[in-house]
Formats: C-alpha cells, sequence, structure tokens
C-alpha cells in the first residue's frame, strides 16, 4: 500500500528539527532511518501531516569513546554499530545484537537511536540498553536531560520521549573487567524480530557468578528483567542442577504475551533454554 | 502545507531531477517517474527485497526510504549495475546455475550479492544464506543461488573463464 499524503521536511540542525516539531504539533513525525516508519505509513498505521528527517542533522551520528562509556549518536546506522571497533571491544553485547537485527539492507538505513526510540517489545537494542544499564539523552525545547534506561522504556512502543522531543545519543557503559555479556533469541527466520530473546550481562570470576541482569525481549510489552532469577546466580558455579533452577524460576518470574509465533506457556519454556544456552559458555569461557 | 517536493540525484551515473509527491518512495520514484522498471515491488514493508537498489554505494529497501531522502545521493539500480559491467560474473552464474526461475527475485538477489562481493568475497555457504536471508525467493529454494555466488567469486578470482 501507499502512505497518505504528508509533507517532507530536511532538518539542517537539532534546533531547526525541533523547531519543525514545535510549529507542526502533534501532526509531525521524527523521521531517522524510516525503517520502522515507513513500513507502518505504508500500511496505513499511522498518517502524520509532516515528517520531519533528521537524517542529515550535523552530530547525531558517530561512535564516541568518552572514557567510561560509549556514546552512540541516535543517527549512527546499525551498519557503523555493526563493523565498530569500539563496540566490538567495548560493549560485546551490543556487537552481538547486531547481526540479529534485520537484514543487511535494512541495517544500511536503520539507526541505533531509531530502534530505541521506536522500541519494539521483541527488539534487542532496548533490551541492550537496559542490561549494560545505558542513559539516553533527549533534547527539547527547554534544553537536553538524561534518561536512564530503566525509566526510559515504559510500555508497549512507549518511551520517556515526549512529543516534539528528539533522542539525541545513548551513552552505554563500557564493559568492566570480570563481566561477560551474551545474547541468543529464537526467530522464525533470521533477520526477523525475536519470538523471545535473551540479553545478559553477568559477573563472572573463576567460573563463579556474581551479580548481573538478565533482560528478555520478545517476554512483555517492553525489555523484561528477569531479577528474582538473576539473584540465584549470585556465588554459583554452572551446573545442569542450576540451570534447572534458573528455568523453573524464571516459569514463575516472566509473564509473556501470545501470538502466532508461540502462546505463553512455549515463551517460557524458550526462555529456559535461552538462558542455558547463554550462561553455560559464559560460565566456561 | 505543501506535500510536493524537488528531488534531484544521480541515477546509473546521470543527474535527474523531478517534482514528486513527498510521500512517494524511492522505488516508484525509479519505476514510474524514470521508467526504469528492474527494481521490483512485493511487500512495501521491507521484508521481501525485491525493490533492493543501491544509494550512496550500499544496499538499502527502495520501498522503506521516500524519493525525497535520496536528494543528493548516487542511485544505482539494476540497469546501471548491469551496464557497468560490474556483475557480469553473478549473472553468468545465475544463468548457469538455474539461480533463477520467474525472476522475480532476482535484481533484488543481484544487488544483495554484489555488496556481499564486496564485503565478505569469502563468505562460508551459511553466510552467503545469511546475506540474503532478506530477500525471499518464492521459486529456488535458495541452494542455486549460493552456488551462483559460489560460482562467480572463482570466476572473478581468476578461475576461469572471460567473465569479470
Ligand atoms: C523486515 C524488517 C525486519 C526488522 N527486524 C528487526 C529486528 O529483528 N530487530 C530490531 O530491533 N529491529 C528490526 N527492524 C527495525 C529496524 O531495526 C529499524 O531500523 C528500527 O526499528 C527503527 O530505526 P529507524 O532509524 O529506521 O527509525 P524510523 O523508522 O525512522 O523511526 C521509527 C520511530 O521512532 C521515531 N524516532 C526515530 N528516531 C528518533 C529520534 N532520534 N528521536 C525521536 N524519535 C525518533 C520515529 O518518529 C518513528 O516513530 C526490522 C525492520 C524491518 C523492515
Ligand atoms: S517491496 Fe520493498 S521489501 Fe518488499
Ligand atoms: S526466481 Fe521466482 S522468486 Fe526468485
Amino acid at each position: 500500500m501507499k502512505p497518505a499524503p504528508f509533507a517532507y521536511v530536511r532538518a539542517a540542525t537539532l534546533d531547526d528539527a525541533l523547531r519543525t516539531l514545535e510549529e507542526h504539533g502533534d501532526g509531525a513525525r521524527v523521521l531517522a532511518g524510516g525503517q520502522s516508519l515507513m513500513a507502518t505509513l505504508n500500511m496505513r498505521l499511522s498518517a502524520p501531516e509532516v515528517l520531519v528527517d533528521i537524517g542529515r542533522v550535523d552530530g547525531l551520528a558517530g561512535i564516541e569513546d568518552t572514557g567510561d562509556t560509549l556514546r552512540i549518536g541516535a543517527m549512527t546506522r546499525h551498519v557503523e554499530v555493526e563493523t565498530s571497533e569500539l563496540v566490538a571491544e567495548h560493549a560485546p553485547l551490543v556487537a552481538s545484537a547486531m547481526p540479529h537485527i534485520a537484514h543487511p539492507a535494512i541495517r544500511n538505513a536503520g539507526t541505533f537511536g531509531g530502534s530505541i526510540a521506536f522500541a519494539d517489545p521483541a527488539a534487542e537494542l532496548p533490551a541492550c540498553a537496559v542490561a549494560l544499564g545505558a542513559r539516553m539523552t533527549i533534547a527539547g525545547k527547554a534544553g537536553s536531560r538524561t534518561v536512564e534506561a530503566d525509566a526510559f522504556f515504559r510500555g508497549l512502543y512507549e518511551t520517556a520521549i515526549a512529543p516534539r522531543e528528539i533522542l539525541t545519543a545513548v551513552e552505554v557503559p563500557k564493559i568492566a573487567p570480570g563481566w561477560k555479556s551474551g545474547l541468543m533469541e529464537l526467530a522464525r527466520r533470521h533477520g526477523d524480530y525475536a519470538i523471545i530473546g535473551l540479553a545478559a550481562h553477568v559477573e563472572v570470576e573463576g567460573g563463579r557468578f556474581g551479580g548481573g541482569r538478565l533482560v528478555f525481549f520478545g517476554a512483555g510489552d517492553h525489555p523484561v528483567a528477569a531479577a528474582q532469577t538473576a539473584a540465584l546466580l549470585e556465588g554459583e558455579t554452572w551446573s545442569d542442577r542450576l540451570a534447572d533452577r534458573l528455568a523453573a524460576s524464571l516459569k514463575e518470574e516472566l509473564d509473556p504475551f501470545e501470538d502466532l509465533n508461540a502462546d505463553a506457556a512455549m515463551r517460557r519454556h524458550l526462555a529456559g533454554v535461552l538462558v542455558k544456552r547463554t550462561l553455560g559458555p559464559l560460565a566456561a569461557a | 502545507m505543501d506535500t510536493n517536493v524537488d528531488v534531484s540525484m544521480r541515477v546509473n551515473g546521470d543527474p535527474v531531477s523531478r517534482r514528486i509527491e513527498a510521500r512517494m518512495n524511492l522505488v516508484d520514484f525509479l519505476r514510474e517517474e524514470l521508467g526504469l522498471s528492474g527494481s521490483h515491488v512485493g511487500c512495501e514493508h521491507g521484508v521481501c527485497g525485491a525493490c533492493t537498489v543501491r544509494v550512496d554505494g550500499r544496499i538499502v529497501r527502495g520501498c522503506l526510504m521516500v524519493a525525497a531522502q535520496a536528494d543528493g545521493a548516487d542511485v544505482t539500480t539494476i540497469e546501471g549495475l548491469s551496464d557497468t559491467g560490474e556483475i557480469r560474473a553473478l549473472q553468468d552464474a545465475f544463468v548457469e546455475r538455474n539461480a533463477l526461475q520467474c525472476g522475480y527475485c532476482t535484481p533484488g538477489m543481484l544487488l544483495t550479492l554484489a555488496e556481499l562481493m564486496e564485503r565478505n568475497r569469502a563468505a562460508s555457504r551459511s553466510e552467503i544464506r545469511e546475506f540474503i536471508s532478506g530477500n525471499y525467493c518464492r521459486c529456488t529454494g535458495y541452494e542455486a543461488i549460493v552456488d551462483a555466488f559460489e560460482m562467480a567469486r572463482s570466476a572473478r578470482s581468476g578461475g576461469g573463464g572471460d567473465a569479470a
């Protein structure tokens, strides 16, 4: 299908983009890579009056080493993150997520910030952001503010970004010594949104787990941190018994949705499978 | 507000300018405004890959980009890629290995495989499959397409033939 008519404005600067959003109010929508937005417009799931293209706004793209964190600009294309040496070294969880995101042609156009802002419940990057404790920088008329990942994802496709605001960057803390991370997902076809997936970021020293986070995607309306289950890891080494305890705990803790791909019971079962497949190798490595 | 825009870009090396509806996507622009019907339209929501074209050196979905976003860009379609001879070896291998039947997916497949040839020419069979995971083919079952990539790669690395 074709989208309903809209006007198109290409912003030259961030101020320019914010001003245009103010001017058009609820009828305006930010256009980043367009890989989710265009699909919804083509299906006429929404019909904004004006698209504000931030694709050429200076300073919104790029990956910067700030010392303790990597600052990933919102307009950084997925392919840049996928092939970044900085990301591979300091944010291996994000690096391992990238090949799972859609397909090469979509990763060439889609953006890091777009995935975070869109907040699809089955998307990898929101779960990575929660697992790593990333911070989102949001610009608006009144200036810039920073929101922690835990407070950022609020519900189904709902984030802390208010109408007329723009996500400008995501700060990802660098992985600390003694920490390991892994991401795994189950999907019908490589590149499709996951039926369910796990972003794990845990402390492991000499085969023994410390603290950490197990964050599921495709398990709720936004990333789900299984805190109760993660607490069972403390002080433990990897064993089949531990794996079974984790899987049993996930069945209690998760309350996943049902869709054509899987019912809730199947998603709960798959969560246990993912924990085994992800944490076993992390403990051994 | 005005729902039309002026766009100018280079398509297969030639400069073009048009005034079009802002909602017109890139693949419709190429097909309907420029008559370049080699890029196909399948699903119009990013799933099938039939609309794959190259923008500033990288493949994208022509259905998920408004033409206005390509203003000032360098766009290459299957027509341009065929004319320059860049994918001759791939095209020959597609014929040789029967890597197409109805041909609907073929332009998108070729654009995608041309990028793989650039980025990872030594790709394993599973890496080739992963790279074309976003391109649906309802006819061939993909095996022959993977074969064709392998064949074209050895032709290009001097393994034989006049395909270059
Ligand atoms: C076939 C297909 C498969 C896909 N599979 C996956 C997958 O497996 N995993 C996955 O994570 N994604 C997947 N995607 C989505 C893809 O990753 C998109 O790139 C991403 O979700 C959105 O990024 P974008 O830059 O294209 O944003 P756009 O489509 O331009 O925007 C999406 C939404 O976010 C808003 N927005 C974007 N950027 C900002 C910003 N900086 N500030 C404020 N608002 C903003 C827009 O207004 C819009 O509402 C898939 C897409 C397709 C078409
Ligand atoms: S028509 Fe563009 S991906 Fe199907
Ligand atoms: S040859 Fe018919 S869809 Fe691929």
